[in-house]
């Protein structure tokens, strides 16, 4: 095997791998800097010895192993620093000893994972620093890519992570999964984090570049972990089916010029089908066990958009139901918004356009990009295009990434705006 | 009586460590025997607040509450301190912070 191709399987392991890993280290030693430090370790002794080795029969077995070993040896080092010069002193010259492979026992307990994961949860700890600590830990993103998905300043993010981990430490939150009558709102606090890391990934909140596809590939990775952990738990299926179902279209929403394609004009031939297919299976998975949540019905929505021949073949009606019941279960403006879409589709422009209106008043998106945007769209529908130039240009003042500014001012110059 | 002191300071405000050591007044009031126990506490970062049944990140300090009482507690871990602290009657209708002690 070439170096070249050495290095992508340890890229791949370290994809696989490194949350495994860390958690590991985490529960040996109760250290979240050590646990790092010695992950990237290991990670390195593959990179160096594997081209010469060969690549291991267990990858994960022999960074588990490896990572294990380099820990007990700093614990030797730190804690015993005579012991450490005698024993070296008397060691016989030359390498030292081999991590042995397929030994680690840890390796098939993936438990640690959801272990982790219920740590950088924990409600004690704010939102951002959880899902910036699922990032780090679990993920393996560095702190600055962490750091440009907030964007934020490096040094801010590392600041934010240092202080996270340093709660973790003094105010005693444990590793463990919390006992069960605790687990609903931690688990909601899991697929919370989760589903930021997704969006995230789906449409940049800010810069250059509309989407960032390695954030919402990490998110599904680790979606899919927590629902093969929590088989019994609908909701963890359901956001791993709405990611599914959302990121199929991944291919079709931006043009050659890197400009948005809306769903109307997406080319169906475009989105991954073994996507579409593994998202209806979980969610009729999830569905069949009748607690039905907001990831649920999410996925359901994007199960109508996924199962539509063409544009004219969605079931505005279903979808508009869906939003009803996913304000029920999970209120906000956003819901409301999108509600507002579906219902004008299935109900006409006029009646969507009320409970914009009726939004706008309530004042609650003031600010908000799409409700401009939208009631744009409605005005132009109903050829009161004065208004709708007025609206577009109120939202195109909002947009957040270019290719949002370039959809709207192409749709203000249609308008007849400028 | 017995009184309560709340050290309180800016955590931003930087002092040497000799100029915030606190042994010289410990010894002094414990020979007088005034002082009946204390601890450091952790930064306010570190506290958890526990308000009607509901777990949330930092202290409470912002808000209109003022502090009704004390207690020290001695738990394996933040979980069962949130579980013991939204036991407390307070809990249900005030809030509780927890906040750790400075580790030793």
């Amino acid at each position: 095997m070439s170096g070249a191709d050495v290095t992508r399987v340890v890229e791949e392991a370290f994809r696989e791998e490194w949350g495994r890993v860390v958690a590991m280290l985490i529960r040996l030693t109760g250290d979240w800097d050590l646990a790092e430090e010695c992950a990237q370790d290991a990670f390195a002794q593959a990179l160096a010895r594997w081209p010469r080795d060969g690549v291991p029969r267990r990858p994960g077995a022999w960074l588990t192993t490896a990572a294990r070993n380099r820990a007990l040896d700093r614990f030797r080092r730190g804690t015993a620093e005579a012991a450490r010069l005698r024993a070296l002193a008397s060691a016989p010259a030359g390498p030292g000893p081999e991590p042995r492979p397929e030994s680690a026992e840890e390796d098939h307990v993936p438990d640690d994972r959801l272990r982790l994961m219920f740590t950088c949860c924990h409600p004690a700890l704010p939102l951002e620093a959880q899902v910036a600590l699922t990032l780090r830990t679990l993920a393996g993103l560095t702190t600055a890519e962490i750091a440009a998905a907030f964007m934020v300043p490096e040094a801010t993010m590392a600041q934010r992570l240092v202080r996270a981990k340093r709660k973790i430490r003094n105010a005693g939150i444990p590793y463990r999964v919390p006992p069960a009558h605790l687990l609903a709102e931690r688990t909601a606090g899991v697929l919370g984090v989760l589903y930021v890391l997704f969006t995230e990934g789906y449409s940049a909140s800010g810069g250059p570049s509309p989407a960032r596809p390695e954030l919402t590939v990490e998110a599904i990775r680790l979606a899919r972990v927590l629902a093969g952990l929590m088989p019994g738990e609908p909701e963890a299926q359901g956001l791993l089916a709405l990611m599914l179902l959302q990121d199929s279209r991944r291919a079709a929403r931006f043009d050659e010029a890197g400009d948005i394609v809306t769903l109307e004009f997406q080319d169906r031939a475009k989105w991954d089908h073994d996507e579409i297919e593994e998202g209806l299976r979980l969610l009729d998975d999830a569905l069949a066990r009748r607690r039905p949540g907001p990831y649920q019905v999410q996925a359901a929505i994007a199960a109508c958009h996924a199962t539509a021949l063409d544009p004219d073949d969605t079931d505005w009606p279903q979808i508009a139901g869906l939003y009803g019941e996913l304000a029920r279960l999970a209120p906000s403006p956003v819901v409301e918004l999108n509600r507002a879409v579906a219902v004008a589709m299935a109900d006409g422009p006029l009646a969507g356009l009320r409970l914009v209106d009726e939004l706008r008043a309530a004042g609650e998106l003031a600010g908000h990009h799409l409700l401009a945007a939208t009631r744009a769209d409605l005005l132009r529908r109903l050829g009161r295009t004065a208004d709708a130039t007025q609206a577009y240009g109120e939202a195109l003042a909002l947009a957040p990434t270019d290719a949002e500014r370039r959809y709207l001012a192409r749709r203000l110059t249609e308008t007849g705006g400028t | 009586m017995k009184y309560l002191l709340l050290i309180c300071a800016e955590e931003s405000v930087e002092v040497s460590p000799e100029q915030a050591d606190p042994e010289a007044w410990v010894e002094e009031t414990e020979r007088r025997g005034v002082r009946l126990g204390g601890h450091r506490l952790c930064p306010a970062g570190d506290a958890t607040t526990v308000r009607a049944g509901l777990v949330t990140q930092g202290p409470f300090a912002e808000t209109k509450e003022q502090i009704a009482g004390f207690d020290i507690i001695e738990c394996a871990d933040l979980d069962e301190a949130i579980e013991i602290a939204s036991k407390h009657p307070v809990a249900s209708f005030g809030a509780i912070e927890v906040r750790p002690f400075w580790p030793e």
